[in-house]
C-alpha cells in the first residue's frame, strides 16, 4: 500500500493548511463578531450614479 | 491593506457584471446540453437499438459526456457565474482582472468543447470523472490557476476587512480541486491522446476514489454551500439562522470530507482498515451537512409566507431539502452492510441525481432565477413559467428516483438471492435481472425528459427577462471606503506586513503540496516496488495490452465492474473474490462503480473465443435479451501494432517487468499471438486479414481476465 503514502501526506497538508487557516484568521479576529456579518452582508454598496438612485438595481 | 492612508477614504468603484452574464449563458447552454446526453444514455439503456451501432454514440462513450458536462460544464459554469457576482460584492471590489476572466472564461468553454470532441471519439483515461486525457488535464490545471489568481487577487484588493462565510467555501473550493485534479491527474503520455497513470490496480483504484469522493465534495458541495449561504439570505432578505453555525459547518465538513474517499471500494481488494477509515469519516460527515440544511432552511423561518410566492426560493429550499436527503443517505451508504446490497446498482444512480438534479440543479436555477433580472435592471419576464418550471422539474426528479431506487432494490434483490437449501443462486442469468428492470428505465427516462422540459421553460423565461431590459444600462458605480485596521488589534508593524497575505498564504500551501508530492510519488514509481516480487504474475502480452486499452477506449468500464467483493452472492456468481494481483498491472484500474452487465474480473476461459467474437458483433445471437451494444467496428479497424513498442516502453519506464527484448519485439510477437487466436476462430476456413482486427486484441485481454491469481496461487 504504497499509495497511503502519497495520499496521507498529501490529505495531512490540505487538512494541516486548513487548520492553518483556521488559527490564523481567528486569529486576525475573522471569528470575533458572529452577528453582524451575517447582516451586514445584506446591505448593498452605496450607489454612487445620481441618476440610478432609487431604481431596481440591488 | 498594508498602507496607512487615512482610515475613511471613500473610493468609488464598478463591478464587472459582464463576465457573470457570461457565465450564467453558458450555464444555460451546456445545461441543456448535459441533460439531453443524459436522456439519451438514459434511452439507450432502455432501448439497445439507440447505440445505433455507430461507435462515438454507443453509451460506453456517451456516459461520461453526460457526467463531466454535467458536473464540469452545466455545474462548472454555475459555480464560476456565482463566486464572481457574490465576492464582488462581499468584498466591495471589483474583480482582480477583467483579461485574466475573460481568459477564465473562453479558457473554460474550450475545454468543455475538447472534450465533447475527444470524449465520443474515445479518446479518454476511463477513470470515472476523470476522463479527459493529458492535454486536457494541462488546461484545466492552467485556466484553474487563471481562476485562483483572479479570486485571491480580488480578496487582496476587498474593501470589507471580514470574509464571510461564502468566501470560505469558495476559497477551500479552490484550493482542494487544484491538489485533487493534480494528484490525480498523473500520467505518462503514451501518443497525442494516450497515456497511462502512473498509479495502477489497487493504488490507482485508491487514488481515483479520493478524486472522485473529494470531487463531489469540493466541486458539487462546498461551491454550492457557499452560493447558498450568499444567495438564500439575500432573496429573502434576512441574515442566515446563525452565522455561528455556518462557520462550524465550514471548518468541520472541509476537515472530514477529506477521509471519506474509501466508501466506494468497501469489500474490495483494499486493505480493512482503509474501508473502515472511510466508512466511519462518512458516518461523521452527517452531522455537519445536516447543520448546513438546517441553518440553511431556518434562515426562512417567518418568511414561509415568502416561499410560497417566490420562486427563487421555492428552488432553493427543494435544493436544500435535497442536499440534507443526499448527505443522509451518503453516510447511510457508507456502511457496509448498506453498501452490499445498494454498490454496483441503480440505488447509487438515484443517490448521485438526488444530489446533482435536487442539490445542484435547483440551487442554481433559483440563483439564475435571482441573478438575472438583477444583472439586467428588470423584473423576471412570467413568475408563473417560473413555477411551471419548478413543478415539473420536481415532478420529473420524483419520477427519476422513485423508478432508480426501486430498479436499484429489485436488481439488487435478484441477484442476492440465494436458495437456502441447494445454497444456489436463484437467479444465475444476470441478464434475467436486466429484463426486470428495463420498464424503469423507460420510466426514468421520462423523469429525464420532463426535467428537461422545464429547464427549457426557464431558458424562454430568462431570455424573454433579458429582451426587457433597458437598451444601454448604465453602468453602477459604487462607493465604499478602504479596508481599515480593526481598533481591538495590535497594529504592531509584523501584523500590518501579515495583513492581506491570504493569498500568499495559499499559494504556498499549494506549492508545498505540490513539491511534497512530487518527492513522494518519484521514489515509488521508479522503483519497481508496486510490484510484488515473485508473485508469478506475467505482465500483459502486447496483443493483451492493446486489447485492454480498446477495452477503455470504449468505456465498457460504463457497465461492468471487474472486482468481486467478498460477498458470497458476488462470489457464487462471478468467482473467486478479487486479489490485488488481479489488477496489478492495471494502467488504468478498471474496477467500474456500476454493474448494468455482470462483473468480468474472472470472464477469462468462460467462454470459447468464438462465443466472444459472436458476443460483440452481435450480443443478441448469443444472449438472448441482452442490452449491451454491438461493437461492429472492431469487426474492421485494424489494431495499432505499430503503437506498442512505445506503449510497452511506457509501462516498463513505470516498473512492469517487461525486459528489453519484450519491448523491442512488441509488434512481432502481438501479430504472432493474433495469428493464433484468428486461426483458432476461423479453422480450416481462414479468413484473410481477420489477425489484424481490433476484436483479436480485445478477445486476447477478455480471455486473460482473471488469470493473475490462478498463477499467483500456483506459485505458492
Ligand atoms: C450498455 C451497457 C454495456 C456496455 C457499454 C458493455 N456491456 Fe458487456 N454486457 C452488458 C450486459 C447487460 C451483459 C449481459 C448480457 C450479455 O451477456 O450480453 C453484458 C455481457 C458481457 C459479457 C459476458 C459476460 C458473462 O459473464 O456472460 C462480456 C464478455 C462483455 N459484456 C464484454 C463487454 C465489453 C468488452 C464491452 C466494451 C467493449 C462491453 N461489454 C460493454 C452490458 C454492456
Amino acid at each position: 500500500m504504497n499509495i497511503i503514502v502519497l495520499l496521507l501526506p498529501i490529505a495531512l497538508t490540505l487538512a494541516g493548511g486548513f487548520a492553518f487557516a483556521f488559527v490564523y484568521s481567528s486569529a486576525r479576529g475573522q471569528f470575533d463578531d458572529l452577528e453582524t456579518p451575517a447582516h451586514r452582508m445584506l446591505l448593498d454598496s452605496d450607489i454612487a450614479n445620481e441618476s440610478l438612485k432609487g431604481q431596481p438595481h440591488e | 491593506m498594508s498602507n496607512s492612508a487615512p482610515s475613511k477614504t471613500v473610493e468609488t468603484f464598478m463591478y464587472d457584471d459582464d463576465i457573470v452574464k457570461k457565465f450564467t449563458i453558458a450555464t444555460l447552454v451546456w445545461g441543456g446540453i448535459a441533460f439531453l446526453v443524459g436522456i439519451i444514455a438514459a434511452l439507450q439503456l432502455a432501448s439497445w437499438q439507440l447505440n445505433f451501432g455507430t461507435s462515438w454514440f454507443t453509451f460506453g462513450r456517451l456516459r461520461p459526456l453526460h457526467t463531466n458536462a454535467a458536473i464540469f460544464a452545466f455545474g462548472g459554469n454555475a459555480i464560476f457565474a456565482g463566486i464572481y457576482y457574490s465576492t464582488q460584492r462581499l468584498c466591495k471590489a471589483r474583480l482582480f482582472n477583467d483579461t485574466l476572466s475573460k481568459i477564465h472564461f473562453w479558457g473554460w468553454q474550450l475545454i468543455i468543447v475538447a472534450a465533447a470532441v475527444t470524449l465520443p471519439l474515445g479518446l479518454t483515461q476511463s477513470k470515472e470523472y476523470a476522463e479527459l486525457e493529458w492535454p486536457i488535464d494541462i488546461a484545466i490545471t492552467v485556466i484553474w490557476v487563471v481562476f485562483a489568481v483572479n479570486f485571491f487577487g480580488t480578496l487582496y484588493r476587498r474593501r470589507e476587512r471580514h470574509m464571510y462565510v461564502a468566501i470560505w467555501f469558495y476559497i477551500a473550493t479552490i484550493i482542494t480541486v487544484a491538489v485533487l485534479h493534480i494528484v490525480n491527474s498523473i500520467e505518462i503520455p503514451v501518443a497525442w491522446f494516450q497515456s497511462y497513470p502512473v498509479y495502477a490496480g489497487v493504488q490507482d483504484a485508491l487514488v481515483q476514489w479520493w478524486y472522485g469522493h473529494n470531487a463531489v465534495a469540493f466541486f458539487l458541495t462546498t461551491p454550492f454551500l457557499g452560493l447558498m449561504y450568499y444567495f438564500l439570505p439575500k432573496a429573502v432578505n434576512r441574515p442566515v439562522y446563525s452565522y455561528r453555525l455556518s462557520i462550524v459547518h465550514f471548518w468541520s465538513l472541509v476537515f472530514i470530507y477529506i477521509w471519506a474517499g474509501p466508501h466506494h471500494l468497501l469489500y474490495t481488494a483494499l486493505p480493512d482498515w482503509a474501508q473502515t477509515l472511510g466508512m466511519v469519516f462518512s458516518i461523521m460527515l452527517w452531522a455537519p451537512s445536516w447543520g448546513g440544511m438546517i441553518n440553511g432552511l431556518l434562515t426562512l423561518r417567518g418568511s414561509w409566507d415568502k416561499v410560497r410566492t417566490d420562486p427563487v426560493l421555492k428552488f432553493m429550499v427543494v435544493a436544500l431539502t435535497f442536499y440534507g436527503m443526499a448527505t443522509f443517505e451518503g453516510p447511510l451508504l457508507s456502511i457496509k452492510s448498506v453498501s452490499a446490497v445498494g454498490h454496483y446498482t441503480d440505488w447509487i444512480i438515484a443517490h448521485v441525481h438526488g444530489g446533482t438534479l435536487g442539490w445542484n440543479g435547483f440551487l442554481t436555477f433559483g440563483m439564475i432565477y435571482y441573478l438575472i433580472p438583477k444583472l439586467y435592471r428588470t423584473e423576471l419576464h412570467s413568475v408563473r413559467l417560473a413555477n411551471v418550471h419548478f413543478w415539473i422539474g420536481t415532478v420529473g426528479m420524483l419520477m427519476y428516483l422513485l423508478a432508480m431506487y426501486t430498479s436499484g432494490f429489485t436488481q439488487s434483490m435478484m441477484l442476492r438471492a440465494i436458495d437456502p437449501i441447494s445454497g444456489k443462486l436463484v437467479y444465475p442469468d444476470f441478464v434475467e435481472t436486466v429484463v426486470r428492470i428495463i420498464p424503469l428505465y423507460w420510466v426514468r427516462a421520462i423523469g429525464g425528459v420532463l426535467y428537461l422540459i422545464g429547464f427549457l421553460v426557464m431558458c424562454w423565461n430568462i431570455f424573454k427577462t433579458c429582451r426587457l431590459a433597458p437598451k444601454h444600462l448604465e453602468a453602477e458605480v459604487y462607493r465604499a471606503s478602504k479596508m481599515t485596521e480593526e481598533s481591538n488589534e495590535p497594529k504592531t508593524a509584523w501584523h500590518r506586513r501579515l495583513e492581506g497575505l491570504m493569498p500568499t498564504f495559499s499559494v504556498l500551501v499549494l506549492v508545498s503540496i505540490l513539491i511534497g508530492s512530487v518527492i513522494e510519488i518519484l521514489p515509488t514509481l521508479v522503483a519497481h516496488t508496486y510490484t510484488p516480487a515473485n508473485s508469478g504474475v506475467v505482465p500483459y502480452t502486447a496483443l493483451e495490452l492493446a486489447g485492454r486499452d480498446l477495452y477503455v477506449r470504449e468505456g465498457c468500464y460504463n457497465c461492468h465492474s471487474q472486482m468481486i467483493r467478498t460477498l458470497p452472492e458476488d462470489v457464487l456468481r462471478y468467482g473467486k473474490a478479487s486479489l490485488p494481483e488481479d489488477s496489478m498491472y492495471d494502467r488504468p484500474f478498471q474496477w467500474g462503480s456500476k454493474r448494468t452487465g455482470p462483473d468480468l474480473a474472472r470472464i477469462g476461459g468462460k467462454y470459447p473465443d468464438l462465443w466472444h467474437y459472436r458476443h460483440m458483433l452481435d450480443p443478441r445471437s448469443v444472449v438472448q435479451n441482452s442490452i449491451m451494444p454491438a461493437y461492429d467496428w472492431l469487426f474492421d479497424k485494424k489494431t495499432n501494432f505499430a503503437i506498442l513498442e512505445r506503449k510497452l516502453e511506457v509501462m516498463q519506464s513505470l516498473g512492469v517487468p517487461y525486459t528489453d527484448e519484450d519491448v523491442r519485439n512488441a509488434a512481432h510477437a502481438a501479430r504472432a499471438e493474433a495469428e493464433i487466436i484468428a486461426a483458432g476462430l476461423t479453422g480450416d476456413s481462414p479468413i484473410k486479414g481477420l489477425a489484424d482486427r481490433e476484436i483479436i486484441a480485445l478477445i486476447a485481454y477478455i480471455q486473460r481476465l482473471g488469470k493473475n491469481s490462478e498463477k499467483s496461487e500456483g506459485k505458492k
